[in-house]
């Protein structure tokens, strides 16, 4: 059975006159001890998802419809002091920058002993026996000193390895870590990333990462979930997506890589930004920014369809399934209006996506 | 950063160390501090201090009455500052008024820390309809003054409850009073400092470890927001002890027989014309300076614990 099971969960922002959604019927499972991501760009609703997992959306935000099982038990339904017990001791959260994450007035060990001592019923001794126990599994060296110093005291990549250890303290069943290292040397990022891998497996928890750096979901996950202006557009096994793309939003984040662009070439964009929650496009959100919009992006909202490996909600998927056969051939995309002056793949050369895009959004 | 710290600094914050150096290198702090602790450590041992007890009339010999200070001509030597109408001695009196003000200055400001720390950690926290009753509570408050409360309540409570009952409890009264009317001042620092604070992850972190609001405010946001109620603290003692001379300057304060430094003031004001000037002056200048350190001492520590002039790691 699932540990966590989300289930049409809506989310929306009460404004003065209307309420604006921020997440649409996200949809998803989670098996104990598997590893998940979730990428999309900024305001794509990737945090609120993790929030609303803790149901931490503050005012005047608040969750419309829908299901969190988690452990067998509603979130969604649950009361304050419920969720407290929830919070912290079975669910942990893990957040962006170590800096500001850990409070500056207080030294590692009360913040440490306060989390044990606020869930369990510990003596202050057993209570820093464990956290320098859980310091120790995060390779902090001397964690006995670490305890009595203050957070300004430490480097960036010590503290979120603090904050990792404080994640764990009550051994939770899930993490949600909230793009754990962006505000990270690229060298410590990795280290935490190898640090939070090793975690995960050997105490078998599952993990829910929220980044947008799809090379970290590919090093760390398993299933991998692509939002787009609080919409699933495509979720299935990682792999599957970084590799082989369904969704033309997905494609293009994946060939916004710097990787795939020669050196000296500019990198592929995708063109436009994420629509503002206020004014999302009707139908397929993404038919303004997308290549292959149809007439029909623009009215009807795509269902999420079960295509090969991956679960894709696009109207076109089968048939830039076709055109990117053909594309292998080196025959151009001709089929459709926003490819229409292809000369080459629409896939593998980005000047023809842009020109493309601009005919897609023109028409 | 992850270098040896040495054995003193660990264990004590670096802005404690950091506020100890800016502390030795400013003579402006060193004196004012040496000059309030002159002062306030004479005030606490007054009674041993001083030559006779003030309090006790059947003391005084009206032969004494209106003796210039020592160095005039006329001066007594057993009365350095001179004395009275009433033949008491003006350094136990001033002694034991600096103590009643200053027990006052502080028990007010105790009270209005309490008032004004609660609610406005309360009204910043929680926001919304209960921020804005509070808030605008606390704006009423603030357009009476303060000394217009406290004489309108002192006054009917001495007519309510006679002038002996009063008297009994004015200690009491000055302090409520003084307390209750000065209670916006932190509540809006406080809920100021909240309303920064509860925006940074910390806070957000707190919440997703599962503590409550209560725990949230008083054992995290509350100590982040230090420094600037200390620095109204000061300011606010200040305030309070010219609250409670003018209030005994008006006759609504300390009784005859138990004189604050404004109550000495305001006796010696009918003489002054008549020559005796040291009955108003020397009370007049211990309390002046006695608000000035106190006063001097808040701006360097605003200078000091100013988090925008503070270039120290976060």
């Amino acid at each position: 059975m699932a540990l966590l099971s989300v289930k049409d969960l809506t989310v929306k922002f009460a404004m003065r006159e209307q309420s604006v959604t921020a997440l649409d019927g996200i949809s998803f499972d989670l098996a104990k001890g598997e590893r998940l991501g979730i990428v999309g760009e900024s305001g794509a609703g990737k945090s609120i998802t993790g929030f609303s997992l803790m149901k931490l959306i503050s005012k005047p935000g608040f969750i419309d419809r829908g299901q969190i099982q988690f452990d067998g038990r509603d979130i969604a339904k649950m009361d304050e002091p419920a969720l407290r017990d929830i919070r912290g001791n079975h669910m942990a959260m893990i957040f962006q920058d170590p800096m500001v994450t850990l409070n500056p007035v207080l030294t590692i060990g009360e913040q440490m002993v306060e989390t044990l001592r606020a869930h369990r019923k510990l003596s202050l001794e057993e209570a820093e026996q464990i956290a320098i126990v859980k310091l120790r599994e995060v390779y902090i060296p001397s964690p006995e000193e670490r305890l009595r110093q203050y957070p300004h005291e430490l480097s960036g990549g010590m503290r979120q390895r603090i904050i990792i250890a404080i994640a764990l303290l009550l051994e939770p069943k899930l993490i949600i870590a909230d793009e754990p290292t962006t505000a990270l040397d690229v060298t410590i990022q990795a280290d935490i990333m190898d640090l939070m891998l090793e975690l995960c497996q050997t105490n078998k928890v599952s993990l829910i990462l929220i980044t947008h750096d799809l090379g970290v979901v590919n090093q760390m996950t398993e299933r991998t979930l692509v939002m787009y202006a609080g919409r699933i557009i495509e979720s299935g096994r990682t792999r599957e997506i970084i590799n082989d793309p369904q969704h033309p939003y997905t494609q293009g984040l994946i060939n916004a890589l710097p990787q795939q662009t020669l050196p000296g070439q500019p990198l592929k964009q995708i063109p436009g930004s994420m629509p503002s929650l206020t004014n999302i496009p009707t139908g397929c959100a993404f038919h303004p920014r997308c290549a292959y919009a149809t007439s029909r992006c623009k009215t009807e909202i795509p269902r999420t369809l079960r295509f090969g490996a991956v679960e894709v909600a696009c109207h076109e998927v089968e048939r830039l399934k076709a055109g990117q056969g053909k594309a292998g051939t080196g025959q151009p995309a001709a089929n459709g209006n926003a490819s229409a002056n292809g000369d080459t793949s629409a896939y593998d050369e980005a000047s023809t996506y842009d020109e493309a895009s601009a005919n897609g959004s023109g028409s | 950063m992850t270098t040896q710290t040495n054995p003193q600094a660990r264990g004590s914050s670096f802005w404690q160390s950091n506020f100890v150096y800016s502390f030795r290198k400013s003579p402006i702090a060193i004196i004012s501090m040496i000059v309030f602790l002159l002062i306030a450590l004479s005030a606490f041992f007054a009674p041993l201090l001083a030559p006779v007890d003030p309090y006790n009339q059947a003391l005084f010999d009206i032969m004494d009455s209106e003796l210039p200070p020592v160095w005039e001509t006329y001066g007594d030597p057993r009365f350095i500052f001179g004395t009275d109408p009433q033949g008491r001695d003006m350094l136990s009196a001033i002694l034991y008024g600096t103590r009643l003000s200053l027990l006052i200055g502080i028990c007010a400001v105790a009270v209005q820390a309490f008032l004004g720390i609660s609610i406005g950690l309360i009204a910043g926290y929680v926001g919304g309809r209960l921020d804005s009753l509070l808030m605008r509570m606390a704006d009423i408050q603030l357009s009476f003054s303060t000394l217009m409360v406290a004489i309108i309540f002192l006054a009917v409570s001495q007519a309510i409850f006679g002038s002996d009952t009063f008297n009994k409890y004015a200690i009491v009264m000055l302090i409520v009073v003084i307390g209750v009317a000065e209670w916006p001042q932190y509540a809006r620092t406080v809920r100021a400092c909240v309303l920064a604070e509860k925006k940074k992850e910390y806070v957000d972190s707190a919440r997703v470890l599962g503590f409550g609001p209560l725990r949230i405010m008083v054992r995290h946001i509350l100590p982040n927001a230090l420094s600037p109620i200390f620095v109204i603290s000061t300011v606010q003692v200040a305030n309070a002890i010219i609250s409670e001379a003018s209030l005994s300057f008006l006759g609504l304060g300390m009784p005859p027989s138990q004189p604050s430094l404004g109550l000495l003031i305001s006796s010696g004001f009918d003489y002054i014309f008549s020559g005796s000037w040291w009955i108003t002056t020397i009370p007049g200048i211990v309390l002046v300076v006695l608000v000035l350190v106190i006063n001097l001492l808040g701006d360097w520590m605003r200078d000091v614990l100013n988090p925008r002039l503070y270039k120290g790691d976060k």
